[in-house]
């Protein structure tokens, strides 16, 4: 049997390119990859395509890859948070661009891209901005907005515990983005705080097969949003 | 002129107020701001739940000291606890509950509500981006919207109108507006002053309301000691 572990974080995010879209979990600080990220900020990657819920919180996460210059465009729903003040300086200074879409919306584009797909009719944002340029769609006596599919290239996605397989659980309200967008990949990245044996797992309680996941790299339990720029 | 007003109620008496709306069996799901401070003022004899929009059904109060887990916060990013019995789902599930109309009430912040019932309540007209978050998901998959807001802005001026000038949240979907003044219900007839504060007439409040009111039959808030 083949076990998914990468025996080092550059192992594990090594092959993400330039350019690159990829999905990051996380919604505020629980539940983002920060080991995974930093790993990215290590290989000096340009130009990515974030897609995550909000722009950053302090230095650490998706706040150190924007600080970096590793990102060239965020698609996310909250943008505009006091905590988010590393984007909003790139922002304003015209080096990311920026996509809003609301949660709602942006969790179930990740879920159809990994469902396959094409999209979905929803009646979120019917008549306002975020539904300028959409499609409007009358289907049982109502209009809806037709919204399409997000994947990623690669997902970047944090969890509990995994077994060999990938097999993963997740801890309280860092779930979040993680399962969907562990389905939404071209190749899918976990960072976990411990890994089991094969029998360990109950699979009644897995919440992502292992089918989804294409390698984890095990961190340990660490302090979320802890600056470790000097790694 | 509402700045000289001591009739006004405070933020923790609006909330107050909406939580007597709050029915046993409720799943709801509270905005941030004022809405966080209705769970404090639930009559004890009722099980109402609340909804995170991050994945969680059954969101209970602040940690006690020591007791804090940094994975379990709410929207508002604050670290929270669990009810017994409550769940933690991902976030297209999370989503699904809003839309999927298993939302009983949303209690949302905001900037304008018109009569016709569309919400105001994630960017102000002269911004060119906002943070919308969940706000247009749950609105428009709520069964019920009560807003909570200041009944005008800070130079006096009505946030309850006639014709919509702030940028859209959600279509007709406020039932209940819940401000400093009064309680409003939203109708088919239009809209309808339930309550006025105490100390204030009705007609104060229809003075500072740009949509005409129904006042057939109004009360008075009550405002515990």
């Amino acid at each position: 049997m083949k076990n998914k572990k990468s025996a080092t974080l550059e192992d594990a995010v090594g092959r993400i390119q330039d350019g690159a879209t990829i999905l990051v979990g996380g919604f505020g600080q629980p539940g983002v990859p920060e080991v995974l990220i930093d790993g990215v900020c290590d290989l000096g990657r340009r130009n990515l395509t974030i897609v995550t819920n909000n722009a950053g919180t302090g230095h650490s996460g998706i706040a150190r890859l924007i600080e970096e210059g590793c990102v060239g465009k965020l698609i996310c729903s909250f943008p505009w948070a006091k905590e988010s003040f590393v984007f909003k300086e790139l922002y304003d200074a015209g080096k990311i661009d920026l996509e809003i879409v609301p949660q709602g919306t942006l969790s179930e584009r990740i879920r159809a891209g990994g469902a396959g797909l094409g999209g979905f009719l929803t009646p979120t944002a019917l008549g306002t901005d975020l539904a300028e340029g959409k499609p409007i769609i009358e289907s049982d006596g109502r209009e809806w907005v037709l919204e399409k599919a997000l994947r990623g290239d690669f997902a970047l996605i944090k969890a509990y515990k995994t077994d060999p397989r990938g097999n993963l659980i997740y801890h309280l309200t860092a779930r979040n983005f993680n399962p969907v967008m562990a389905m939404a990949a071209d190749f899918t990245i976990a960072e976990v705080q411990e890994d089991v044996a094969i029998d360990e797992l109950d699979p009644e309680v897995i919440v992502t097969p292992g089918v989804f996941v294409d390698t984890y790299f095990v961190t340990g339990w660490y302090e979320i949003g802890k600056e470790r720029k000097a790694s | 002129m509402s700045e000289q007003n001591t009739n006004l109620l405070t933020r923790l008496q609006i909330a107050a107020r909406a939580a007597q709306d709050m029915e046993d069996g409720w799943l709801v799901n509270l905005g941030i701001g004022m809405p966080t401070m209705i769970p404090a003022y639930i009559p004890k004899d009722r099980d109402v739940m609340f909804h995170s929009e991050n994945g969680l059904i059954g969101m209970g109060p602040q940690p006690a000291e020591g007791e804090a887990d940094q994975d379990l916060i709410s929207a508002g990013k604050e670290l929270v606890t669990m009810v017994p019995g409550g769940a933690i789902v991902h976030h297209a599930d999370s989503f699904a509950v809003a839309r999927g109309g298993r939302l009983n009430c949303a209690c949302l912040g905001a900037f304008q509500v018109v009569a016709n019932g569309d919400l105001c309540n994630w960017r102000l007209p002269n911004q060119k981006s906002g943070s919308v978050g969940g706000a247009m998901d749950i609105a428009a998959g709520s069964k019920r919207v009560f807003a909570m807001m200041t009944h005008t802005d800070r130079d006096g001026g009505a946030k309850i109108v006639s014709e919509r000038t702030f940028p859209l949240t959600a279509m007709g979907v406020v039932t209940r507006i819940f401000t400093d003044m009064a309680v409003i219900s939203i109708t088919a007839d239009g809209l309808v002053l339930d309550e006025v504060a105490p100390g204030l007439t009705k007609d104060e409040v229809q003075a500072v309301t740009d949509a005409p009111l129904i006042m057939d039959n109004v009360g008075e808030i009550a405002v515990a000691a």
